[in-house]
């Protein structure tokens, strides 16, 4: 009998992987059937999580944190043993914002948009008028990405500007009729909203930070232990799925399977894009390259850090404007489970990283460090900022940002 | 007490408004769109907000209740989790309440029970309405099989009603299937 895992989602392509593993036999060849359910806002894939309408979900990693931590509805104990990527959102602004703070084709320089956006924000101010952006969630990386750049570029995000939510499905319509001018969301948001004529992207998150946590895989704390031989081999299907996701062979048949009604309904050039590296910036432009927009499969990209969940906690505190707290920040790591990942690919010759927790944007160039079994190569995982999260000094961290 | 019901389907939402209206010291309004809706909120300052859990702007009423905590307005939060079995209920019916803090779990519970009942009654008026459309859509497939029929080999309707009825039964499939079989190989080969 197969394990069945129903699992919820929204429209994004960084849902790839259990799509994939349903789609390609790999969920099968490990004895697991999967079905889906799709949404269009996170609070109603977390409604499903919590109330048993779902087993597992395509979740932003922050509110898992924040459901566990109980932000804005009672807490429940969430688990990721499963990273479903890194990075693969992008920041497009309306076409007269990106003229003026982003001039020529390509993606900005981080540091240099962000100076020129500071002026444009002081600019509006003057008039009356406070700039607006959308993310999709206030518990979601895009928003922790999206306020880091500014917040180290000089722009204060609650005071210099607005904020708002905006479900990904909309994101496009909001900018072209603007109501917001300036979005962080995942792909294939972004191209659409290029596609349409409402804005321009103007840079990726993984230039904010290289090798950011974006989407995991959820599940309530308590189902893991009650099934945790059935979990285990769905996280060895994903990673299969993940193998074949980043081959360039594949490319075309995935994004055809992605593009489907059922899944992200949309066009399957569109989702191209984002899956080979090759963002078209602005309407009717040309492919603009650009590597590992996201990261599905190298480097344990899967392997839930402990210091991811550390460094969104950081933003947690930082954004709602909490005070420190450990017994929170020991909850918040836990929320991330490696020794879940570890015990699901040991012995399948993956490699697993040595230690569970690293410091976060440190590395500059290509770095080996120890595996479980001789050494593994990490590549750039720096912030555009140049400043490291050591998960050691946690609280230092939070008051340095403050 | 006064009540939001947010939903971008106004015939459910005037089953819902229905159903709430023979509640006592009730008031309740019905927001349909995503246009403006944070500002009606805020206008009407209800106590309990209804919607269809699969409603697209679930996330930016959730950031509009914490943001408002944040500013000592009203407190907003999802269903008490004591309420557990009421919550299963209401997400299987797929309402979600959003209930201002300080409205006692004995108000919530019939409130949430008769939403409950509403989302229900609404679900079963749309899926007879689905059948109903689905019984006119194969009785006019089976009309223009026997015009085919009639017009192709010269037979009367009973005839060529009684053609289809005899090959459904000896394929054992529906009447209508095999209508849409005529209709599919006429239009591939008609003229």
């Amino acid at each position: 009998m197969a394990e069945k895992f129903t699992v919820g989602f929204l429209p994004l392509v960084d849902a790839c992987l259990p799509i994939l593993a349903a789609e390609h036999g790999f969920a099968a060849a490990e004895g697991v059937e999967l079905s889906f359910v799709r949404d269009v806002s996170w609070a109603t894939v977390l409604d499903r999580l919590l109330y048993g309408q779902s087993d597992a979900a395509h979740l932003v990693a922050p509110l898992a944190i924040a459901t566990t931590l109980g932000r804005g509805r009672p807490a429940q104990q969430l688990a990721a043993p499963f990273v479903l990527g890194l990075n693969g959102n992008a920041i497009t602004l309306s076409q007269a914002l990106a003229e003026s703070v982003c001039p020529g084709d390509g993606l900005g320089d981080p540091k240099a948009v962000g100076a020129a956006l500071r002026d444009e924000v002081a600019r509006n101010l003057a008039s009356g008028r406070k700039l607006r952006f959308g993310v999709v969630h206030r518990y979601s990386s895009h928003n922790y990405m999206l306020r880091y750049w500014l917040a180290s570029c000089g722009i204060r995000p609650d005071e210099d500007l607005e904020i708002v939510t905006v479900a990904p499905p909309f994101c496009a319509d909001a900018l072209g009729a603007g109501e917001i001018d300036g979005l962080c969301v995942g792909e294939p948001w972004n191209s659409v909203a290029v596609d349409r004529g409402a804005g321009r992207i103007v840079l990726a998150t993984a230039q904010i930070w290289r090798r950011g946590v974006e989407k995991v895989l959820a599940m309530r704390a308590d189902r893991i232990e009650q099934r945790r031989p059935a979990v285990e081999a769905l996280i060895r299907a994903m990673r299969e799925a993940a193998r074949h996701f980043v081959d360039p062979a594949n490319w075309e048949s995935n994004a055809a399977i992605l593009a489907r009604p059922e899944y992200c309904n949309a066009s399957p050039d569109l989702i191209l894009r984002a899956i080979s590296d090759q963002l078209i910036l602005r309407t009717g432009g040309t492919p603009f390259a650009y590597s590992d927009f996201m990261f599905q499969y190298r480097e344990a990209a899967n392997f839930p850090w402990v210091s991811q969940a550390q460094w969104l906690y950081t933003q947690l505190v930082r954004w709602d404007g909490l005070p420190y707290d450990a017994n929170e920040a020991v909850k918040a790591a836990r929320v991330f489970r490696p020794d879940v990942y570890r015990s699901a690919l040991k012995g399948t010759g993956d490699v697993l990283p040595g230690a569970s927790s690293k410091v976060e944007g440190s590395l500059l160039g290509p770095t080996s460090v120890t595996a479980q079994q001789g050494t593994m190569t990490l590549t750039e995982n720096s912030f555009f900022d140049g400043a490291p999260f050591d998960p050691d000094h946690l609280e230092q961290y939070i008051a340095s940002q403050r | 007490m006064r009540i939001a019901i947010i939903d971008d389907s106004t015939a459910r939402a005037s089953i819902i408004e229905e159903g709430l209206s023979a509640v006592t010291g009730c008031e309740i309004f019905a927001i349909s769109g995503r246009d403006g809706l944070l500002a009606r909120i805020a206008e009407i300052s209800p106590d309990i907000v209804l919607m269809d859990l699969g409603n697209p702007s679930r996330d930016e009423l959730e950031e509009y209740f914490i943001v408002s905590r944040a500013l000592a307005r009203p407190i907003a939060m999802f269903v008490d989790e004591s309420d557990d079995e009421a919550i299963a209920a209401s997400i299987d019916a797929g309402v979600s309440a959003y209930i201002v803090d300080g409205l006692s779990a004995n108000r919530i519970k019939p409130l949430l029970d008769l939403a409950v009942r509403r989302f229900n009654a609404f679900a079963r008026l749309q899926s007879d309405l689905a059948e109903a459309q689905g019984k006119l859509a194969e009785r006019e497939t089976i009309d223009r099989a026997k015009r085919i029929l009639m017009n192709s080999k010269g037979v009367t309707e009973p005839e060529a009603y009684g053609e289809l009825r005899r090959k459904a039964m000896s394929s054992n499939k529906r009447i209508v299937d095999i209508a849409e079989a005529v209709v599919t190989a006429h239009e591939l080969l008609g003229d």
